[in-house]
């Protein structure tokens, strides 16, 4: 007996009493009462009147209920929280809209028929049962592979220069490199122009849009492999180095190693950054109806090629094409996407 | 067989001690080092080949270049030379990047704010996925969106604005016509924005002292009091740096803009009008058809975007840069 007088209580005054739960769930309820009311009874009307009373009158409900119970500064505190998460569920808003939409729109067209053909023998105006997107699978295939291809061994050999070997230069190609992911991806389809086809003389191919490709990924591999070679804890490689092996062999037997599951993260984010970019391939690959397996020559189609040349045609049948190829283009990105969550994950659980 | 005979007889000669670098570290570092150098090399190679292939076209111009309204093939049959600014389309893509910032920039802190403060931790990861996802979402996707979903509602929206606003010269409408304006096009690039900004203030609202917010705490702040005390004064810098990163790829964006917004060689500042200018969007309008001085023109008129968004860029890194250090 003597030894429960002795405990205290356990006390948890951050958490919500009941009293309080309740007291913002009545003001929730209230909030959404009086906009239907308002809603109602008003000339304001449609989806738009009704967030926007909404928003107005979740706040008024919040900021009346603190001032009464506490003061001025407490109503401040509500009607803030109010608007922070206001702001949140707008993101999450859009992004159900642009999901929500894509599937509404482009799924209907989806069948395994659509790889199978391309768009040689077929107007865009045709219905969605004749043609497909295989010109653009094998152009996307094309562009991502060698842009990967390109852009790996020179996005990581700058991280290494910048974490390894930390040249004299380090700072300014790291600072260099910072900006270059700021390039808007145009620019990038104007240089390989004025490069590779007027300097050079090309024309249009896959390859030009490989060269844009890489030029958009480098930044992004390099940035990331860069945070992950720096999370590889030093001692593993002064135990390299006092184990007597030079720098290139802690480098490519130590760190590297250590650091795979990272890089190859690093690499997909670069993908998933360039697989959808659209305005270089624009100016780089010249667009194709007709499937070619040659990337150095001859005009070349891709996902963002075909959405974008089907958006521009603009009839019933190309706007729903379109809509296919952002449906098809989506779970592509998803997938880099999921890849990269994937082995980023692999990375934090080995620590 | 006994160990002994497993053993080599001869000791191997110690080896050299040295400070110099071996043969293979030596190759190594060359390469590394050339493949480091190349990359940051890149970004002079596309601003050299960038000047060259427009430099024609930009003396050919002058300063008219900058701040001229017309962009005019040149006509030989009726003596017509051809004048080329992109002074309009410069001006288009401030206002639209400056809309953007407006409406995306409050969202993103508040959403940045939200994850860091305001979750609750079972709702915490799912937003950072939905933030991540947004990040990848192509832009041919979000003019897609923009132009078939958004913009019928923001159409309306437009037509609202004006009704209750249209007093100010900004919401004035000389004509009708609510569609593909300045105010969609801000509106899209402000969603594109949303991610990179939420993710660098995320970033640096992590980085606040603990120590410091529960000195705010114990002092008897509310949630409010603390973050206006304590992680606003703190990651102001990094907020703002965030928010010029977005403005950078507001300004350079492309394909989301081609489709919302319509073209126009003329300086307005009715944003719900439909007529603005984006110097992206404007390169792959003209590209199509342009004869070879036309195509000198565009390369100047890339070198000027080029320049635009690194400055934005260099700054934005700098004080996000300066901010992560103190």
């Amino acid at each position: 007996m003597s030894q429960a007088l002795l405990t205290a209580k356990p006390q948890y005054p951050w958490k919500l009493t009941p009293k309080d739960l309740l007291t913002d769930l009545a003001g929730a309820v209230f909030a959404l009462i009086s906009t239907l009311a308002i809603v109602g009874f008003s000339p304001l009307k449609g989806k738009l009147g009704f967030a926007l009373t909404l928003i107005v009158m979740s706040i008024l409900t919040a900021t009346v209920i603190s001032w009464v119970r506490r003061d001025r500064k407490a109503a401040i505190n509500s009607s803030t929280t109010v608007l922070v998460y206001i702001a949140a569920s707008f993101v999450i808003i859009a992004l159900a809209s642009v999901l929500y939409e894509i599937i509404r729109l482009g799924a209907p067209g989806f069948s395994l028929s659509i790889f199978t053909k391309d768009m040689s023998q077929t107007a865009s105006d045709m219905p969605l049962t004749e043609g497909g997107l295989l010109h653009a699978v094998i152009g996307t295939g094309y562009l991502v592979l060698f842009a990967a291809l390109f852009a790996t061994p020179i996005g990581i050999l700058t991280a290494l220069y910048i974490v390894e070997v930390k040249g004299r230069f380090a700072g300014t190609v790291r600072f260099f490199v910072q900006a270059m992911s700021g390039v808007p991806s145009i620019v990038a389809g104007l240089f390989i122009f004025a490069f590779w086809m007027i300097q050079l003389g090309n024309a249009y191919s896959g390859l030009a849009g490989c060269f844009a490709l890489t030029v958009l990924m480098i930044p992004t591999v390099a940035r990331t492999a860069e945070e992950v070679l720096k999370l590889i804890p030093q001692d593993l490689r002064e135990a390299g180095l006092a184990l007597g092996a030079t720098q290139w062999r802690t480098v490519a037997m130590v760190v590297i190693p250590a650091a795979r599951s990272g890089l190859i993260t690093a690499v997909i984010l670069g993908i998933a950054r360039v697989v959808g970019e659209t305005a270089p391939l624009l100016l780089t690959i010249g667009g194709a109806d007709a499937i070619n397996l040659n990337p150095t020559s001859g005009n070349m189609s891709a996902f963002p090629y075909y959405v974008w040349k089907n958006l521009l045609i603009g009839s019933e049948n190309a706007v729903s094409r379109a809509w296919l190829g952002v449906f098809v283009l989506m779970i592509l990105v998803l997938i880099f996407f999921a890849l990269a969550r994937y082995f980023g994950a692999a990375k934090g659980s080995r620590k | 067989m006994s160990l002994s005979e497993q053993v080599p007889k001869t000791i191997p000669a110690p080896r050299k001690i040295t400070t110099q670098p071996r043969f293979t570290d030596k190759v190594f570092r060359g390469v590394v080092t050339s493949g480091g150098l190349f990359a940051g090399l890149l970004l002079g190679l596309i601003g050299f080949f960038l000047v060259f292939n427009g430099f024609e076209a930009m003396r050919a111009a002058g300063l008219s270049f900058i701040t001229g309204f017309d962009w005019v093939d040149a006509v030989p049959e009726d003596g017509q030379p051809a004048s080329y600014g992109i002074g309009a389309m410069l001006y288009g893509t401030m206002v639209t990047g400056i809309l953007a910032m407006i409406m995306g920039v409050p969202v993103a802190v508040g959403t940045a704010l939200f994850l860091s403060y305001y979750a609750p931790e079972w709702i915490k990861k799912p937003m950072v996925v939905v933030v991540d996802v947004m990040a990848a979402i192509p832009s041919i996707v979000f003019g897609l969106w923009g132009y078939f979903v958004l913009m019928p509602h923001a159409e309306y929206w437009a037509k609202l604005i004006h009704k209750y606003f249209g007093f100010i010269p900004f919401f004035d409408m000389p004509a009708p016509v609510f569609t593909r304006s300045p105010f969609i096009a801000g509106l899209v690039l402000a969603i594109m924005i949303i991610p990179i900004v939420t993710a660098v203030s995320r970033e640096v609202f992590a980085q606040t002292p603990l120590e410091r917010i529960q000195a705010a705490y114990a002092l008897g702040a509310t949630k409010w009091t603390m973050i206006k005390a304590v992680v606003f004064p703190y990651g102001r810098g990094g907020v703002i740096g965030g928010a010029m990163l977005g403005l950078g790829r507001a300004l350079g964006e492309t394909v989301a803009v081609y489709t919302v917004l319509n073209l126009v060689y003329d300086i307005r500042i009715e944003v719900l009008l439909s007529a603005g200018g984006n110097v992206a969007s404007m390169i792959v309008n003209k590209f199509g058809e342009a004869d070879p001085v036309e195509l000198q023109a565009l390369m100047g008129a890339g070198f000027v975007l080029f320049l635009v968004t690194l400055g934005v860029n260099f700054l934005a890194n700098f004080i996000i840069n300066k901010t992560a250090r103190e």
